[in-house]
């Protein structure tokens, strides 16, 4: 409040940015992080279930792309599920009428999910804070339940059955294949991510979260680039939709659902707000932990992740990956001295 | 005519549920800048508490309609005070995931114990049969809800604006930190205004037990609704709130009697468009101020 920036209107501001910690560290403990994340990403298979392990790179994208959002531009949209799911059904549908190879169907999917961003963004982002998220969220019950009665398109009730899963001929219907076919698109998205959040734009969504007076003020035209915040982080979302579809090879109207959304901003705020690979981390426990949990027979999932959802938000708001950051951060100082 | 009023008064019924909803989620956004995600929750505590205490105790309704948001509101003020008011001096985007996370345990705690089928409950004596009205005839129960949901908004806006407490909350929701320099103790009344919220959440849950079908789910559909009608209301405007909810409420049911047949998905999504067009025209709400520059 005495500070003349006020960061009240974003979450991510009243966590420290893991990223610019991360960006800190020195060059080659970057480099040996890649390698950890790259060899990691190429042996999951090996060590999980391999359709588990598609569940979590779908739900890693998903999560950075919210991340993006949350803790780039401050907006938490509680309405991802409408381009994730809208980009399952897309793809689902494209792949099943065309018969076009699944990348392309994919790309398809998440473009059609970039499209239906833009008019929702436009409207959403006329309000900030807990506004946003609230009309987020109703724009995203509004495309479920079109959804739902359009059952000619979507199939209502069932979804979409036995999308095909084609590649050249090749023969992707092990989930151990699959998985490989899918990593460089995930990849890309990442990198992609990445390259946003650290270009010239970037800055300037940092600039809008802390201070939106200010970045007004120097001209820039807030409104746009929160849209086109908006319509990339769709894309990126919608990219892990099609995968997602892809990986199950059926889509139904749970992908469309707030609990869909909601779950999917757990996994930022586990991994940390702000951080970018922090949900990649939160996606991988907690696809994980609820494939563990439905495999034991476990039935009341949604109290599990309701209860870690509790404690996080009120006991470890930096989550996993902000944490260490902070810490590393601490330990180098104290070195330093 | 006879059908038009017949939809109307049906409209009047449900908005009162919205504006009743919207009520508490008012009075607790105006006092601890907190928007409860878990209000839907409630509502469906609400339901499954006369449920409960009429199939397992052989409390009847009007028994329930006492208990159950008393019990509910006092919930309310514990939960506010371990966990919610821990919350509020941050973004009020973390309180919003807070009662996010509660939703979802509650409803999986109702869900694991009573399954996800609908309960029956049956309609209060005294409140069977239909109204006539000479022209049309409604049914004796909705009336009653109709009823109680405008004298408890009646209730609300005399207690706000002729009682002390009012005075304060009112202050408190406008100006903040001026309230607090006239020396008001804002604090000791945020924990009642939240349970007295919760309340109203428990209470429009007790009402929509004999007329909508008990089940785990049925709060979690109607708050994101009642999210839409509170930013078309303007959440910093009580009377807002209150208007928006009967408001749509009648859209609602004009939408479902005359266009469901030729335009079925416009007639559910009648609402959101509403809310785009509200968004476009006046941001802030129909009702709101706009917010202070960020």
């Amino acid at each position: 409040m005495t500070s003349t920036v006020d960061t009240s209107s974003s979450p991510a501001a009243t966590v420290p940015s893991g990223l610019a910690t991360v960006a800190r560290a020195p060059r080659w403990l970057r480099y040996a992080l890649l390698a950890v994340g790259l060899a990691v990403a190429l042996w999951l298979p090996n060590g999980l279930y391999p359709a588990v392990a598609v569940d979590i790179l779908c739900w890693a994208l998903f999560a950075v792309a919210i991340d993006l959002l949350l803790g780039f531009t401050g907006l938490m949209s509680f309405g991802h599920a409408a381009f994730w799911g809208t980009s399952a059904y897309a793809t689902g549908l494209v792949a099943i009428h065309a018969g076009v190879p699944f990348p392309v169907a994919v790309l398809a999917g998440a473009l059609v999910a970039a499209v239906l961003a833009v008019p929702l963004g436009y409207l959403a982002v006329k309000r900030t804070g807990i506004y946003f998220a609230m009309v987020t969220l109703a724009f995203a019950q509004m495309i479920y339940y079109i959804a739902n009665k359009w059952g000619s398109l979507t199939g209502g009730e069932n979804g979409l059955q036995s999308v095909p899963r084609e590649l050249f001929g090749l023969d992707l219907r092990d989930e151990y294949y699959f998985y490989y076919a899918a990593l460089p698109i995930v990849l890309l998205g990442l990198a992609a991510a990445w390259r946003i959040v650290n270009s010239p734009f970037g800055r300037v969504l940092v600039g809008i979260r802390d201070n939106p007076a200010r970045a007004r003020a120097l001209g820039y035209p807030v409104h746009r680039y929160k849209l086109t915040a908006f319509v990339l982080s769709a894309f990126l979302a919608g990219l892990g939709g099609g995968l997602f579809v892809m990986g199950h090879r059926f889509v139904s109207l749970d992908a469309l659902h707030w609990t869909t959304s909601g779950k999917a901003v757990i996994v930022v705020v586990l991994g940390g707000i702000g951080t970018l690979w922090g949900g990649v981390l939160g996606a991988a426990i907690l696809v994980r932990l609820e494939d563990w949990l439905s495999y034991s027979g476990f039935e009341t999932i949604g109290l599990v992740t309701g209860g870690i959802f509790v404690l996080v938000v009120l006991l470890f708001r930096r989550g996993i990956w902000g944490s260490v950051a902070a810490l590393a951060q601490r330990w180098r100082a104290s070195r330093r001295r | 005519m006879s059908g038009f009023l017949q939809h109307t008064f049906n409209g009047l019924v449900g908005g009162a549920f919205y504006a009743l909803l919207a009520l508490g989620l008012a009075v607790i956004f105006g006092m601890l800048r907190v928007v409860n995600f878990a209000h839907g929750a409630f509502y469906m505590l609400g339901a499954f508490g006369a449920y409960v205490l009429l199939t397992e105790v052989g409390v009847p309704f009007w028994g329930a309609l006492v208990i159950v948001p008393a019990a509910l509101g006092l919930l309310g003020m514990a939960l506010e005070r371990a966990f919610i008011h821990r919350l509020t001096r941050l973004d009020p985007l973390y309180n919003f995931l807070f009662t996010f996370g509660l939703t979802l345990i509650l409803q999986d705690l109702v869900r694991s114990r009573y399954g996800v089928q609908s309960s029956p409950y049956t309609t209060p004596a005294g409140l069977q049969g239909s109204v006539d009205f000479g022209l049309f005839t409604f049914p004796t129960y909705r009336v009653f809800v109709l009823g109680f949901a405008i004298l408890a908004c009646l209730g609300v806006w005399w207690l706000l604006t002729h009682t002390r407490i009012g005075m304060v909350v009112r202050a408190a929701t406008e100006r903040p930190e001026l309230t607090r320099a006239f020396g008001i103790d804002v604090g000791r009344w945020v924990t009642p205004v939240f349970g007295f919220g919760i309340a109203l959440a428990g209470a429009a849950g007790v009402l929509a037990a004999p007329m909508r079908a008990v089940n785990p789910l049925m709060g979690a559909d109607l708050i994101i609704v009642v999210f839409a009608v509170v930013v078309i209301g303007g959440l910093g405007s009580i009377f807002g709130s209150v208007a928006a909810g009967f408001g749509i409420g009648l859209i609602q049911a004009w939408g479902e009697a005359y266009l469901s047949e030729t335009a079925p998905i416009l007639a559910q999504t009648l609402v959101f468009i509403v809310m785009a067009v509200v968004l476009l025209w006046r941001p802030a709400g129909l009702f709101g101020r706009e917010e202070a520059p960020a």
